[in-house]
């Protein structure tokens, strides 16, 4: 993985000094609130419901076993123990003081890490495949180009005070892990006629309270001009973004109301003109950047079966890991989905093991999914058994992923101060209702958001909840049919919405719509595709009856 | 009543005005009536409290609860982490913020 | 009129009174412009030769189109004075010369020593803007 050198050590030592300096000047008086909120949030920082809440980046879900230790032990040194991986595969801790908060960046920049653009209207931390450099169906790692574009971003002069913030996701393979069409600006490396490798731009595309899927605006840019096409899309957008409202300022918007056409073509007559600037990196940057990543020293020869005999492993084993490039090795899932426990959560004990098992098993290395799982992506099937062993016995071992219990929610009411509902306690309610359930519904991508921002990308679930606040109580929206991936669809909603336990039953009988429509090998998603809302809405919806058939009062 | 929350500039704690100064306990928290705004600013500006803001609150046999759910969740804390709440020990405390 | 804090230029600072994007083309005498944020810095293009000093207006430190104009000047050749006047902050200064900016006339005057410490802070950049520093890739790749 990606080391820094000095330059990229000496910038993150610089932004250490700059938000010590910055706090300084808020605590003694010389800034006020409003003038030091942008800054805070341009460094992850943020005022929460209990107290501050630090955001610290991973750049592409990737991190080695070094800086996964040092996470949990911040979670001790500064916080109460424990850290929430998010959807944009970073992690949060919640209950940060301010005036400890630039000890904590010193921390981080000791194991190459930061909090840099983790919020604000600015170029936030660029996601990834979470099994890039193991995938079997990868053109390439697509990692290299996210690490770029890493540098270009990072405080970039011109892009920081943008008309909102802006996400960018990175993939190199057709089948999209990481939601790629639901960012600002989503790159898919493709190869093209030739056989050369460029970038495919998908702009305008998010989730928040007017879901996008990103248009195609260019099927192909070189290799050697694809940073240039960035700073173009950025400068169209910072200067004809909408700020008049900060619910139509985010790119999604600009491209709908000027139109992908004119979008487009604003942005090639700048990348026109800034190819005469010089901007671009050259091809031995990125050339430099990809030796980072060259596979690990994979032994060849070694077994490519897995000892199935005990059933709870093998079942780990099916539902966990995916196929890896390299014979013999697999790629394991560790879910943070516990059946009853906070999605994305892990103690700091938790998190220094999987650190220690990644320091074992996978080469060094970790990655944190969009999904809030952690991965460790490059494990000899012979060592499986042992690996998953030991994450059993420090309940790491749930074997749940894309299934029911394996929901994405964001921390909600209980800790996020915009939330309008709580997200944790109904995704606690329905790990625990399904559990049992959970292998015969198979998959099934669960999303709860507690407010239209969408941080659980409820739109993007197979089943998606939006909690709202309906004259001071918590109701629950359902939403059904909605997909991130390649074939990546929003939801739709159901009808009027629930109270906690309501949206829990409701969600009950539409699983129970699926087995008795299911065809052959029919996921959840593609039954509702084929056989519509209809037989579901009328399965929610169906007045309750008592057991003699009569309408139930009240 | 009206009661004045915040949080500390330098913990990020959840506060009340309890009067004079700030408490961790909603259950301090005074009945600001008109004075509210003039509280904050004045509070705001010695750097004692960040993002202060004026709330309903009924009194009521368990306390001063404060009108929306919000606010009785940054009383307590995480309904899903009592251990971290400020009533460790009552498995039921999550009941209140309902 | 706002006082001039910071000029990092060696020229006679212009006294011309600073005239509107949308008037500056008419007024053939005029040597000096205001861009607000809402304004196009390309509509000035044909007139760069008789510009000695564009003035960008942020009204609030959070609209950053301004930046974004700088540029667009600057790679356009201009070489006149660049101000940034408004609501111009101390920890925006090492950006705003980044972009072009060559004199700043803060609303709030700023206050030295955070001045001096903000603009020598990030002594590395990784993108190459027209204010000569070397990016970090330059570097990198020097002289291979």
């Amino acid at each position: 993985m990606y080391q820094y050198d000095t330059y990229d050590q000496a910038l993150v030592d610089a932004r250490v000094a700059d938000f010590r300096d910055q706090t300084r000047r808020r605590l003694d008086g010389s800034m006020s609130e409003e003038q030091f909120r942008p800054l805070r949030l341009m460094n992850g920082l943020y005022l929460q419901l209990h107290a501050y809440m630090l955001r610290v980046a991973v750049p592409y879900g990737t991190l080695s076993s070094a800086q996964m230790r040092m996470l949990g032990d911040i979670a001790d040194k500064y916080d109460r123990g424990y850290g929430h991986f998010t959807t944009r595969q970073n992690i949060q801790y919640n209950w940060i003081k301010l005036d400890e908060a630039p000890d904590i960046l010193a921390d981080l920049a000791t194991v190459e890490m930061h909090a840099i653009q983790t919020s604000g209207n600015c170029i936030r931390n660029t996601t990834s495949d979470q099994y890039a450099g193991a995938a079997a169906d990868e053109l390439v790692d697509p990692r290299p180009y996210a690490e770029l574009i890493r540098q270009w971003s990072t405080f970039h002069p011109e892009f920081n005070f943008l008309p909102r913030k802006f996400k960018i996701a990175v993939i190199a393979a057709d089948t999209d892990r990481a939601a790629m069409r639901l960012h600002d600006i989503g790159v898919q490396i493709v190869r093209n006629a030739a056989g050369e490798l460029g970038c495919a731009f998908y702009v305008g595309g998010g989730m928040g309270r007017t879901p996008m899927i990103a248009p195609l605006i260019n099927g192909f840019v070189p290799l050697d001009q694809f940073i240039t096409y960035f700073e173009a899309c950025l400068r169209v957008y910072n200067r004809y973004g909408r700020r008049d409202n900060k619910y139509k300022a985010r790119i999604k918007i600009l491209v709908h109301e000027i139109g992908k056409e004119a979008y487009t073509s604003q942005v090639e007559a700048e990348f026109a003109h800034l190819l005469t600037q010089n901007i671009e990196p050259p091809i031995a940057e990125l050339e430099r950047i990809k030796a980072h990543f060259a596979d690990p020293a994979f032994e060849v020869g070694v077994p490519d079966q897995v000892d199935r005999s005990d059933p709870d492993f093998a079942l780990w084993v099916d539902n966990n890991c995916v196929t890896h490039k390299q014979a013999g090795y697999i790629a394991a899932t560790i879910s943070l989905k516990p059946i009853g426990g906070i999605p994305g959560d892990a103690s700091s004990d938790q998190i220094r093991l999987m650190a220690d098992l990644a320091k074992e098993y996978a080469f060094d290395e970790l990655r944190v999914t969009h999904a809030q799982n952690i991965v460790l992506p490059h494990v000899k099937k012979a060592d499986l058994y042992a690996l998953w062993q030991k994450l059993d016995a420090a309940g790491l071992g749930t074997a749940n992923l894309d299934q029911i219990g394996d929901i994405i929610a964001c921390p909600g009411l209980d800790y996020c101060s915009l939330a309008n509902a709580r997200s944790i306690p109904v995704a606690q309610k329905i790990s625990e209702r399904f559990a049992a359930k959970a292998e015969e519904i198979g998959e099934l991508k669960l999303k709860i958001s507690g407010c239209i921002n969408a941080c659980g990308h409820h739109h993007a679930g197979h089943i998606g909840i939006l909690g709202v606040d309906r004259k001071g109580v918590e109701n629950y929206q359902l939403l059904l049919g909605g997909s991130e991936g390649a074939d990546t669809s929003l939801g739709t909603i159901t009808g009027p919405g629930f109270d906690e336990d309501g949206v829990v039953d409701a969600i009950e009988k539409a699983t129970e719509v699926y087995l008795a429509h299911k065809q052959g090998e029919e996921r959840f998603l593609d039954t509702y595709r084929r056989v519509g809302m209809a037989p579901f809405k009328e399965a929610i919806y169906a007045p309750k009856t008592t057991q003699n058939g009569e309408p139930a009062h009240g | 009543m009206k009661i004045v929350t915040g949080n500390d500039l330098k913990s990020g704690a959840v506060t009340w005005w309890d009067g004079s100064i700030w408490s961790l306990h909603v259950a301090d928290a005074a009945d600001v009536g008109e004075h509210g705004e003039a509280i904050i600013a004045t509070e705001q500006a010695a750097r004692r409290v960040v993002s202060a803001y004026v709330i309903d609150g009924e009194l009521s046999p368990d306390g001063i609860r404060p009108a929306h759910i919000k606010d009785r969740i940054r009383a307590l804390g995480p309904t899903v982490r009592l251990d971290l709440s400020l009533k460790p020990a009552d498995a039921d405390a999550g009941m209140w913020v309902i | 009129m706002v006082e001039t804090q910071y000029r990092f230029r060696s020229d006679e600072p212009v006294g011309d009174p600073a005239v509107t994007v949308d008037s500056f083309g008419e007024q053939t005498n005029a040597s000096a412009v205001r861009i607000e944020p809402g304004d196009d810095a390309r509509d000035l293009l044909p007139f760069l030769s008789r510009i000695k000093l564009v003035e960008v207006n942020f009204p609030g430190f959070g609209d950053g189109r301004g930046y974004s104009a700088a540029r667009i000047l600057r790679e356009a050749g201009y070489d006149g004075e660049l101000r940034a006047v408004g609501d111009v902050l101390v920890d925006q200064l090492s950006n705003m010369r980044r972009c072009g900016f060559d004199s700043f006339a803060p609303e709030r005057e700023i206050n030295a020593a955070d001045a001096e410490a903000a603009l020598a802070r990030y002594a590395e950049v990784y993108q190459p803007t027209t204010d000569g520093r070397l990016p970090i890739w330059a570097k990198r790749h020097a002289g291979k």
